[in-house]
């Protein structure tokens, strides 16, 4: 009996599978490979670099189950950031009232593109190519030049293991306390996009809102005739995906402890936070994914990455072999059109 | 009386309007600081004409790719290697052979989107990486020495009869483009199979191939793009296209070419263009710092949109 369910979990849930097994063996080999493979230093290092682009695709996701994309990801990304290098430092109360401050404005640009996509009737694609251009131009107002200050004390506590987050701020016995010792060496990182993807995507997607935007990718016509609240979870997707994107932007400004508002870098993030969410089993045709499979899909993305300092290969073919392996992965999705039986499957 | 305009038209007709209007906006502003209106002065309207050429190419084969509910993403490096390609092999054949990569680029994913039925998006965005790995690993990732040939400094920066020689090899792409969807067999299909491509299958359209065209002929314009670019800047560079993907979509939609593809004349493409394009030159003469460019921009795109491209609402 158990294994039945979990060989039908396994043929729901093709993509996300496959995606977990091509990131557990990308990621076991790489650390067999490293010199310090499974340390904490390589881990944290790792980590770090991953989460910025975890938040994006989690807030990718969201648009692209609807059936839709959200172009603006990069660019909200780019205005939390600016906005959190002004903010983020001080005092406790003011470090706090920065980091709100940050969140929230992401999710209230995320809730204006949802406002535009329900009460506009703009298709998502376009809309947010727009305001993606209206969030850089406000992130350049926040921060003309490259800079800002982030706290230092909250930048080193979050961007290391859990040990040295609680030796920063003195808890738990300077992090020697028996009950910590488990996890001393887990990166911080790790446990924020753990927290968030818990405290947020779970909840969302185990309620009615979070289904009916599962609903409206599958047939919104269906979902419209059953009665779900249709505008209500286009609205709420797109706040939570603006929330994502402004805790990848949060997480941005305490790593690099500065602002930048770079054109170039917002288009970057958002085509990779595609790639990942592709990557992850989530179908552009929406209805079928998780946010969760997009965790996974942004570490495939970047473990491909981590080779290329240990495998001896000329960085100028890195972008090339980023593309070839990205196309080859991609490609795997034409596997479908073999088990299609009648053609006119194929023309959805 | 009440003229009555085709829904197909509004959005070309206030486009239009808008353009008129940015150029009287433009002019106001000029007059009350300088006291001159270079914006009306048809030398200055060329050059502008002339720079947007280059966006006009390649929004004119985006537009093949929308219309059938796809998108291009990969035209920033298909214009980037034409470019490249054409410098380094030069003479006689840099021509041939950066149309040849846009072809080969075009096929390329006209296959991956139509035999293997990967989502444009992520196929085009995936051949896009290709090509700058490709270009990084031939170039050393510096802009190449190679200079333009004498054919495209000729094609992209000369003049015949004061009109620059660029704008002829815009007006050359758009007849073909507006022959080719109106007149023929091929421009029907495209249409057909960007409205619902079962049905157009079911009628003995060859969707696949159709779609694989449509590609193509999205490549190809990118390559002229880039090879008019080279022209006009003398060398081919890194990164030299990706001011062109953004801009080039959303001239298409401005347009009133429906962005889920079926729907769209090419008119109402050169008029996107050249509200683009006078939109930027208008700012730039205003002096306004990039911010305010990048805020003004995404306003005027949802505020045209809002009044003319707005879905059903979904009810059954």
């Amino acid at each position: 009996m158990h294994q039945s369910r979990l060989t039908r979990w396994f043929f729901q849930n093709v993509g996300l599978a496959s995606a977990l097994l091509l990131f557990a063996v990308l990621f076991l080999s790489y650390n067999m490979m490293h010199p310090r493979g499974f340390s904490a230093a390589v881990a944290v290092q790792n980590a770090n670099e991953t989460a910025a682009i975890a938040f994006l695709a989690m807030a990718q996701t969201l648009p692209v189950l609807l059936g839709g994309l959200d172009l603006s990801v990069g660019a909200v990304m780019t205005l939390t950031n600016c906005i959190a290098s002004e903010l983020v430092n001080g005092s406790p109360a003011q470090i706090l009232f920065g980091i709100v401050v940050t969140l929230l404005s992401g999710a209230a640009f995320g809730l204006m593109n949802g406002l535009i996509v329900v009460y506009g009737r703009i298709q998502p694609i376009i809309a947010t190519l727009a305001t993606g251009a209206i969030a850089i131009g406000l992130a350049l107002l926040v921060r003309p030049k490259p800079g800002g200050d982030v706290d230092g004390d909250l930048g080193w506590a979050l961007t290391n293991s859990v040990w040295d987050f609680a030796d920063t701020y003195g808890i738990a016995g300077g992090g020697d306390a028996w009950w910590i010792r488990p996890f001393a060496d887990i990166p911080v990182p790790v446990i924020i996009v753990l927290l968030v993807t818990i405290l947020v995507w779970v909840p969302f997607r185990r309620s009615v809102t979070g289904r009916t935007v599962y609903a409206i990718g599958s047939a919104e016509g269906a979902a419209f005739m059953s009665g779900l609240p249709i505008e209500r979870a286009k609205i709420a997707a797109f706040t939570l995906g603006g929330f994502f994107a402004a805790c990848g932007g949060l997480y941005l400004a305490i790593q690099t402890s500065s602002g930048n508002a770079d054109i170039q870098q917002a288009g970057a993030y958002t085509l990779n936070s595609i790639a990942a969410v592709v990557l992850g089993g989530t179908s552009l045709l929406g209805g079928v994914g998780t946010a969760v499979g997009s965790l996974i899909g942004a570490g495939i993305l970047r473990v491909i990455s981590f080779y290329f300092r240990i495998l001896d290969i000329d960085p100028l073919l890195q972008p090339l072999i980023e593309g070839v392996v990205l196309l080859v992965a991609v490609s795997f999705g034409a596997i479908r059109t073999l088990r299609v039986k009648n053609k006119l499957d194929l023309f959805r | 009386m009440r003229i009555s305009v085709s829904n197909e038209n509004k959005p070309i007709l206030i486009a239009s309007l808008f353009i008129v209007v940015i150029l009287l906006a433009g002019t106001v502003y000029t007059l009350s600081t300088a006291g001159t209106a270079p914006l009306l002065s048809p030398k200055y309207l060329l050059q502008q004409l002339q720079t947007g050429s280059f966006l006009g190419i390649c929004a004119a084969g985006m537009m093949m790719v929308i219309l059938l509910g796809h998108i291009d993403l990969s035209i920033p490096w298909t214009l980037t290697a034409a470019a490249m390609t054409a410098t380094a092999v030069g003479g006689e054949m840099a021509l041939p052979t950066a149309l040849a990569v846009g072809i080969a680029v075009g096929m390329l994913n006209g296959f991956g989107v139509a035999f293997l039925r990967i989502p444009s998006m992520i196929f085009t965005l995936g051949v896009d990486t290709v090509l700058r790995g490709l270009m990084v690993a031939q170039t050393g990732g510096f802009a190449p020495q190679d200079t333009a040939t004498p054919l495209m400094l000729f094609l992209a920066k000369d003049r015949l009869l004061g009109i620059p020689v660029a704008l002829f090899v815009w007006a050359a792409v758009s007849v073909f483009i507006i022959v080719m969807l109106t007149r023929t067999g091929f421009g029907r299909s495209i249409y057909a199979t960007g409205s619902r491509e079962g049905a157009a299958y079911l009628s003995g359209i060859r969707t696949r191939f159709v779609t694989m065209g449509a590609f193509v002929v999205s490549g190809l314009c990118a390559s002229i793009a880039g090879v008019l670019l080279a022209g006009y800047s003398a060398k081919a560079y890194q990164g030299m296209g990706n001011a062109f993907l953004l801009p080039a979509i959303a001239a298409v939609v401005l347009g009133g070419t429906h962005i889920l593809g079926g729907r769209g004349r090419y008119i109402g493409t050169l008029i996107g263009v050249i509200l683009i394009v006078l939109l930027n030159s208008v700012l730039s003469i205003m002096q306004m710092p990039e911010a305010g460019r990048q805020i003004i921009y995404g306003t005027v795109i949802i505020a045209m949109l809002l009044v003319y491209g707005r879905n059903q609402r979904v009810t059954s």
